[in-house]
């Protein structure tokens, strides 16, 4: 192995890491220096994941790669073992990706109370728990990057956030916690009874000799650390308040990838390594992940904060993923990590709309919003581009993400119930029509309209440098995933294909 | 009979014993006296690490008194530990004693008598050796919990822990008489093999409820900690730091003895005993440090909550094959929790110079005015609460392991509870975090001038808290050496 090929990994993670701490050696009052700290490691973090995208093998994408794997803490058995396939290769360019342009639209418009030196610092740690998420290969190392997530995301809504900022991210905190605590008894009752931490072993043996009723127990604690976090129904109500009091880039970054370490869970480690225990627990994962979208979308409907309905769009999105993963199907599970990706574009363009649009109007209420094609066009055009995507417009990234989660519930894994699994199919297409139904509501009254009395003959800034900036590449994206899947399907489907094979090898 | 001395395996003692005497000396004959006593003791009590360091590169374990003094792995770790928390204690206490209207020469003798207590204990391997350290440790801190000799909460506080303290220590020796009566023997080796011969009698099961009753309130295991709030707040902050680690962390290395040492084959009498108390300290702890409104009452009660986690391995100890990771887990618990908690002190001290006030509302907007203070307190809270990558997760961590490693229902529940009790936990230590992160500092905000020695306090404790909690290897070690023995 070369020396990228050793240290790749570890510099996507720990760039950032490095990069906070130079920064918190800036003095305070230079805040241009320290913003362009913040942008030359987000970039050069992400120039390493491009570098690790082209040398990834697309010919082998289940297998794991980049591997490194020393010794860390010998005492309880735990590794640092990292490495990518084509799972966490998307995720790990997401989310570097996604920094960059946060940074970027933060450049001019820091929430109060200002100091961009520690909202960058924390970004940036942010990031080092994101990134390692996606590459660690042990459990230990998972839970640990999983769990550093939560302190930057926590001052970030604390500090930056909207008027009920405290309620909000002591209840992000309180929840995620809670799951995490199961998590790791989850966690540490495998080891108890497989004797390891490292995730490719564990797949390997299936869960061993593990009997079903303790594999059903085991699979409840990680259920609950994953499932708090994608949020699924009826754990998901810490997150329309984090994301509506959340600063935009919070919100984005909460939606864009912090989500997706939910979902994520579940393919790498909870179906995997259990897949007994993820049979059984498929068809209840299928019924929350369906009324996660009917009740998802029910409450978009009835949102005045445009703000708050994306927060509640994003439960009905992730129930889609959720569905695609509770197939137990390649197909399904494709459709979901490609719903990952896209949702990560869309949603995080829409929070960052809605950011745009209350830092001109000042308000988010969709009421007194309208006209937005009059006011500011550009941004009115975009809105109404990425709600269409949102929506699943065929041709958009959105698409490929829902229209084959639905499909794969017509025919799931064989030993789950099929019945069940078409009606949730069918109450997946219903989720749909309302979505189409929010997101056309909520342009009606955003997008068109007439413009308010209150705004009328005064002059809004539209689209910016720095907006453009960092919204140019995410939509470009969200049309070339729209007409070309194939580029992300190509890189998830070996090791998805592998995935499966482990789960359906055991339950067949 | 001469019993031959092994000068070497007491040379930490008589170190710390010789540096005492000087400390006393100094004080009495020297102008400087009360400088240099202070230096002293510190320099006192780093020297007394070396011998430590020799011994365990020797490696040979060293039984004294038929049995009743060992030196081995496990007492030489908790030594080094309890020598470095003085010196870490003795850190926060140089200013705040020099600058304030106290006593300082006697000051560091008695505490250095009450560490001489901790390094007995360690090697206490003998009911009457465990009982006299326990006094040694508890002596001098009644009279040092009364330090603020003008103010009538610091009395209170020294009558209150002193009364409770000679309670229990009755409740214990009754307890230890039950125990010799039945055994024939004092030493812990004799009593282990009298515990695991058929047909010991029931009241076996009450001496071993009265002693460990009493080891209950040195630990200040609910529902023995009525005395730790009222002492805690009342005592100048540096004893209390004092008390709440070094001290109680010498009432777990006896309940540790005790309980391995001794009666580890009664597993049924004792075991039930620290459930109780395991799951009460941490909820009940939990529960009133909710509602507290100053820093020291809800880190006193904080306390309390964490002597119930570290409880929660040892009351599963008997259990499947939790006998070694339950013991490791005590262990390591005891160290970061060492760090953490005299870091939280440290920054409350350093906080209180400035504001005079141990108001929780008194750290509003510390981040603003004294940044480095606020971000460090936090690092310390969350490790408290046990939140990765600080130092708290691998004590957290190791506990659950004991707990699995058990497996019976009764471990799961109170690892259940533990659960529970964590997330509940983090409710008041991120009280302390929104004060100075949320909320505006008042308007008379000047610079918070930290001194050196407590400034060097907060970065030790600080480097622990991160480099642990990233790489926990070391201590994870040294959990595993002490149980080798």
């Amino acid at each position: 192995m070369n020396w990228f090929d050793s240290w790749a990994l570890s510099l996507a993670v720990f760039l950032p890491l490095v990069g906070m701490l130079v920064l918190l050696a800036v003095p305070t009052a230079d805040e241009q220096l320290a913003k362009i700290v913040a942008l030359v490691t987000t970039v050069a973090t992400f120039g390493v994941t491009v570098a690790l995208a082209i040398g990834f093998d697309y010919d082998a994408t289940g297998k794991l790669q980049y591997v490194v794997d020393k010794r860390w803490i010998d005492v309880i058995s735990t590794r640092y073992h990292v490495g990518i396939d084509g799972i966490s290769l998307p995720l790990l360019l997401l989310s570097a990706f996604i920094t960059v342009l946060c940074v970027v639209y933060s450049w001019n418009h820091f929430p109060e109370p200002h100091s961009p030196k520690a909202f960058l610092a924390l970004m940036l740690l942010l990031e080092v728990g994101l990134n390692g998420t996606f590459v660690a290969q042990d459990l230990i190392l998972f839970f640990i990057f999983f769990e550093l997530v939560l302190l930057p995301m926590f001052f970030m809504i604390g500090v930056w956030g909207g008027p009920n900022r405290e309620y909000a991210s002591i209840k992000f905190f309180i929840f995620t916690m809670f799951g995490s605590a199961f998590m790791l008894l989850g966690f540490l009752a495998l080891f108890w009874k497989l004797g390891t931490f490292q995730i490719p072993e564990l797949v390997t043996m299936g869960g061993g000799d593990i009997v079903r009723g303790t594999q059903n127990l085991i699979f409840a604690g990680l259920f609950l650390g994953f499932a708090i976090k994608v949020p699924m129904f009826p754990f998901h109500t810490w997150l329309p308040d984090a994301h509506t009091e959340a600063p935009t880039v919070g919100s984005v970054l909460l939606a864009a990838i912090m989500l997706k370490l939910g979902t994520y869970g579940f393919v790498r480690i909870a179906l995997p390594v259990l897949p007994e225990a993820a049979e059984t627990w498929a068809p209840w994962i299928g019924l929350l992940a369906v009324i996660g979208i009917v009740y998802g979308a029910l409450c978009c409907l009835a949102q005045r904060d445009m703000k708050r309905l994306i927060a509640f769009s994003s439960v009905a999105h992730m129930g889609f993923v959720m569905l695609g993963i509770a197939t137990l199907t390649d197909f399904g599970i494709n459709a979901a990590v490609f719903g990952m990706v896209a949702h990560g574009l869309i949603t995080g363009m829409l929070f960052f709309l809605a950011g745009s649009v209350q830092y001109r109007f000042d308000t988010r209420e969709m009421s007194r919003l309208g006209g937005l094609l009059t006011l500011t066009p550009k941004m009115g055009w975009i809105l109404g581009f990425c709600a269409m995507a949102s929506l699943g417009l065929p041709g958009l990234a959105g698409f490929w993400g829902e229209f084959p989660a639905i499909l794969s519930a017509y025919e799931p894994a064989a030993g789950l119930p099929i019945e069940t699994f078409r009606t949730f199919m069918v109450i997946a297409a219903i989720g749909t029509v309302l979505a189409a139904g929010y997101l056309l509501w909520m342009l009606q009254r955003v997008v068109f309209g007439t413009v308010g009395s209150e705004w009328s003959g005064r002059h809004f800034h539209d689209v910016n440098v720095e907006e453009w900036v960092a919204w140019t590449p995410m939509l470009a994206l969200i049309a070339v995933l729209g007409v070309y899947p194939q580029l992300l399907f190509r890189v998830t489907d070996g090791a998805v294909a592998k995935v499966v094979s482990e789960v359906s090898q055991v339950i067949g | 009979m001469n019993p031959s001395i092994d000068f070497h395996a007491f040379a930490p003692e008589l170190v710390l014993a010789a540096t005492i005497v000087v400390v006393l000396l100094v004080d009495l004959v020297s102008d400087r006296g009360k400088w240099l006593a202070s230096r002293l003791a510190t320099i006192g009590v780093l020297a007394a690490v070396v011998p430590i360091v020799t011994l365990a590169v020797d490696g040979a374990d060293r039984s004294m008194f038929g049995g009743a003094y060992v030196v081995d792995n496990y007492a030489l770790a908790l030594k080094a530990f309890f020598l470095l928390v003085t010196y870490l204690t003795l850190l926060l206490s140089l200013d705040y004693i020099a600058e304030g209207d106290y006593y300082e020469g006697e000051y560091y003798f008695l505490l250095l008598i009450s560490v001489l207590g901790m390094l007995v204990m360690t090697s206490a391997r003998d009911l009457i050796s465990i009982f006299i350290a326990l006094e040694t440790i508890s002596l001098p801190t009644f009279v040092l919990v009364g330090w603020r000799k003008h103010d009538t909460r610091s009395n209170e506080a020294a009558i209150k822990y002193y009364l409770f303290g000679v309670l229990s220590s009755a409740v214990m020796l009754f307890g230890m008489s039950y125990v010799f009566g039945l055994s024939g023997s004092t030493l812990l080796t004799d009593i282990a093999q009298y515990a695991s011969t058929d047909g010991v009698p029931a009241l076996f099961a009450v001496g071993i409820f009265f002693t460990l009753a009493g080891f209950a309130f040195k630990v200040s295991a609910v529902p023995f900690h009525f005395w730790a709030p009222d002492t805690y707040e009342g005592s100048p902050t540096p004893v209390t730091a004092f008390l709440s680690v070094a001290s109680k962390a010498g009432g777990f290395v006896a309940l540790l003895s005790v309980v391995y040492f001794g009666f580890f084959p009664s597993g049924e009498s004792w075991q039930p005993v620290l459930w109780v108390l395991a799951a009460a300290s941490m909820t009940l702890g939990n529960l009133a440090a909710l509602r507290q409104t100053n820093i020291i009452r809800l880190l006193a009660y904080s306390s309390i909550a964490q002597g119930g986690f570290i409880l929660v391995p040892l009351a599963v100890a008997g259990d499947g094959t939790a006998a070694q990771s339950a013991f490791e887990a005590v262990v390591i618990y005891l160290l970061i929790y060492g760090a953490m908690n005299l870091g939280a002190f440290a920054v409350v001290i350093a906080a209180a110079r400035r504001t005079r006030s141990a108001e929780i509302s008194s750290f509003a907007g510390l981040g603003r005015t004294a940044p480095v203070l606020a971000v460090t307190m936090t690092m310390f809270l969350f490790s408290l609460t046990g939140i990765p990558p600080f130092a708290g997760w691998f004590a957290k961590f190791v506990m659950f392991r004991a707990v699995l490693d058990a497996g019976t229902p009764a471990a799961v529940v109170l690892g259940v509870i533990a659960a529970v009790n964590s997330v509940i936990a983090f409710f008041y230590y991120v009280g302390v975090a929104r004060q100075m992160w949320y909320r505006e500092p008042a308007s008379d905000a000047g610079p918070t001038v930290v001194p050196a020695a407590l400034g060097a306090a907060i970065a030790i404790t600080t480097a622990v808290v991160v480099v642990i909690g990233v790489y926990p290897q070391p201590f994870a070690r040294i959990g595993e050496a002490a149980f080798g023995g």
